[in-house]
């Protein structure tokens, strides 16, 4: 009795097995897929339509990025009566030892996409990814229900970083063509061939701000703006106030150097200490010339304000990138009649400096100070090559706004930048 | 405690502001609040932020857990971090007398970093974009633009133009040159007038603010 029992069994789990098959067998490859629905109970979709899967579904690395990111792309769905697509959702299972765990949603795309970036990968695994298309059916007049429709699995990938961005080829060979042109006019300069370099009014009046703060028995206050030492605009005021602590030093004019950052205090210390024993003073200089307010901006404008009104120096500097609390530092400047000079790359602060200061740099001409107050033939060449660079791109825009005003080529897009 | 702490913020925003009368015990206090505070604040903000938050989690994280407070697995330690905590501490060599030139080290990685981490990105930003955004049909995609829009496609390309003419360093601005780069200087100077306005409507706000606080949050005359 038990052995016919168990016979039936096996013969029923049989039948269930090759019925199955079959079934696989009879469907087309893309219907393998799962059908899972939302519709309400008993509301029947009608024979007529044909909800179709994603197909062709794509998995790649992300190509030219930093990993982490898979792209997975599919084909366009036919447009079908009575049932739209409203999105697509993105599915992702980990593949251990060959075999996928559990699909997890990890984003959605829009009912036109064909195309998504998973970013959310780990570059040690191996992922495999369904593509699950949300339809709006509208089953009559009254009824619209929603139903899902999930793609085969898609191949396994992983996700890698890449050494090189192939996308910003354009910029690699921006950056090289100037390093090119500023490392053969630094070797012209270092070779002897003098450098021409023109007036800048803001510099030529340094030595007269400081000479005014000698005859007046005076500070001169050195500002180096509000931002640490990975701006640039600081590491060129920094520079600037090498020049500046030297014809100090030689003068024999006391230069005080408020900070806002530990970072600038360690920094402006050793420069102003090192212009100091240039111009063979070393015992001049004091550690306090040189040191820290305050972090914060406001309390940091707050604080040098009280020490220029109360001191009145003859002259101030402020050189470095700058933001709301230039124009209260330069008002507060030009209350007391301080000489002022002021240069930044900050374009909204521009305009406080230009109207509070005596003399002001304007963007560049900060970067360029170093070179023409030290004049040295590093500095002067690159300064000339940087200059070249400016003349290719003058020629750029005429070239290109010809050839694109004309229909002829899109000659911008050549600068066109991709990605972050 | 919160009307306390109210009467002091006006009573020392009124100590900043009474500095437009002249310098005075009043400002002085303030002052001297606001730079000890603001120093103290921001020294235990990088604390937190960095000793803390980045160096310590991250040299000893702590063990994952699920949302129930279940182990999963234990934290994985970045080591990197302490090449970043050993520049910090050369930072301090200074403080020690004949050692004091190491400081110097962690500075110079600081600089050469910056100039080399920001190269492609301010040569992306400030020249690739820059010029992808001045390169532009004159008369509009398919000759469609209309007068105003010439004009100001002319005046975006002849002053980028213009203006970068005047920051040619290793030429003498005479002749044709010099007055292009005059014509560069005034387009500057037009665009800082413009800026000047915005900017100082954009401040206006920042008074309101504190005008606001005033009357307000402290007086009560504004409900």
């Amino acid at each position: 009795m038990q052995q016919e029992q168990s016979i039936a069994f096996k013969t029923g789990m049989l039948s269930i097995c090759l019925f199955i098959l079959l079934g696989l067998l009879y469907l087309p490859p893309e219907s393998v897929a799962q059908q899972e629905s939302s519709v309400p109970p008993g509301t029947a979709i009608p024979d007529s339509i044909q909800l179709k899967p994603p197909i062709h579904i794509e998995v790649k690395d992300t190509p030219d990025d930093a990993g982490g990111s898979v792209t997975i792309r599919w084909e366009e769905q036919p447009v079908l009566e009575n049932a739209v697509i409203q999105k697509y959702r993105i599915l992702r299972a980990s593949v251990e030892n060959s075999v996928p765990g559990e699909f997890i949603f990890v984003g959605e795309a829009t009912n036109r996409a064909t195309v998504f970036s998973d970013g959310s990968t780990d570059d040690d695994s191996t992922y495999v990814y369904k593509v699950e298309a949300v339809y709006e059916l509208k089953v009559d007049d009254t009824t619209v229900v929603t139903t899902t429709v999930q793609s085969s699995v898609s191949d396994e990938v992983s996700s890698s970083a890449q050494w090189f961005n192939f996308q910003r080829i354009n910029v690699f060979v921006g950056v090289v063509l100037l390093s090119f042109f500023i490392l053969y006019y630094i070797y012209q300069a270092q070779s002897g061939k003098k450098l021409f370099i023109r007036k800048i009014a803001g510099l030529e009046a340094v030595d007269e701000a400081v000479g005014r703060a000698t005859e007046m028995g005076k500070k001169i206050f050195y500002i180096p703006g509000t931002q640490d030492m990975d701006n640039v605009q600081t590491i060129a005021g920094v520079t600037i106030l090498g020049r500046v602590a030297e014809i100090a030093a030689q003068y024999d004019t006391w230069l005080e150097v408020p900070v806002s950052r530990s970072l600038v205090l360690v920094t402006a210390k050793e420069i102003v200490k090192e212009a100091y024993s240039k111009v063979g003073r070393p015992d001049a200089f004091r550690e306090d010339q040189v040191h820290y307010l305050t972090d914060d901006q406001f309390g940091y404008a707050a604080g040098i304000d009280g020490m220029v009104v109360r001191e009145r120096p003859a002259t101030i500097f402020y050189m470095g990138a700058f933001y709301a609390e230039s124009l209260i530092l330069a008002e507060t400047g030009n209350s007391i009649g301080a000489i002022q000079i002021s240069g930044t790359a900050m374009p909204s602060q521009l305009p406080f400096f230009v109207a509070a200061c005596d003399y002001t740099l304007i963007g560049e001409e900060l970067f360029a100070a170093s070179a023409y107050l030290s004049r040295e033939p590093k500095l002067l060449g690159s300064l000339k090559g940087q200059d070249v660079g400016k003349a290719l791109i003058l020629i750029s825009l005429l070239v290109g706004t010809i050839l694109e005003t004309f229909h002829i080529w899109q000659f911008s897009s050549l600068f066109k930048v991709i990605g972050e | 405690m919160e009307h306390v702490a109210v009467w002091i913020a006006a009573f020392l925003t009124l100590g900043i502001i009474s500095f437009l009368y002249k310098d005075n015990p009043w400002y002085k206090l303030s002052e001297a609040i606001f730079v000890g505070i603001s120093a103290g604040y921001w020294f235990v903000v990088l604390f937190w932020d960095n000793i803390y938050g980045k160096f310590w989690v991250g040299v000893f994280p702590p063990d994952v857990v699920d949302e129930a407070g279940n182990f999963v697995s234990h934290g994985v330690p970045d080591y990197a971090l302490i090449v970043g905590a050993v520049l910090g501490v050369l930072m301090l060599a200074r403080l020690l007398p004949g050692v004091g030139w190491i400081s110097r080290w962690p500075l110079a990685f600081i600089v050469g970093c910056t100039s080399g981490l920001y190269l492609m990105n301010y040569f992306s930003s400030n020249i690739m974009r820059q010029v992808q955004g001045t390169i532009i049909p004159l008369f509009g995609i398919g000759y469609g633009a209309s007068v105003y829009e010439i004009i100001g496609n002319i005046v975006i390309v002849g002053g980028t133009f213009a203006g970068l003419v005047y920051f040619f360093f290793s030429k003498e601005h005479r002749g044709a040159f010099g007055a292009t780069a005059k014509v560069g200087i005034w387009v500057i100077m037009i665009t800082f007038g413009a800026s000047f306005g915005y900017t100082v409507m954009s401040r206006m706000s920042l008074l309101i603010g504190r005008i606001d606080f005033l009357f307000g949050d402290w007086l009560g005359l504004i409900k």
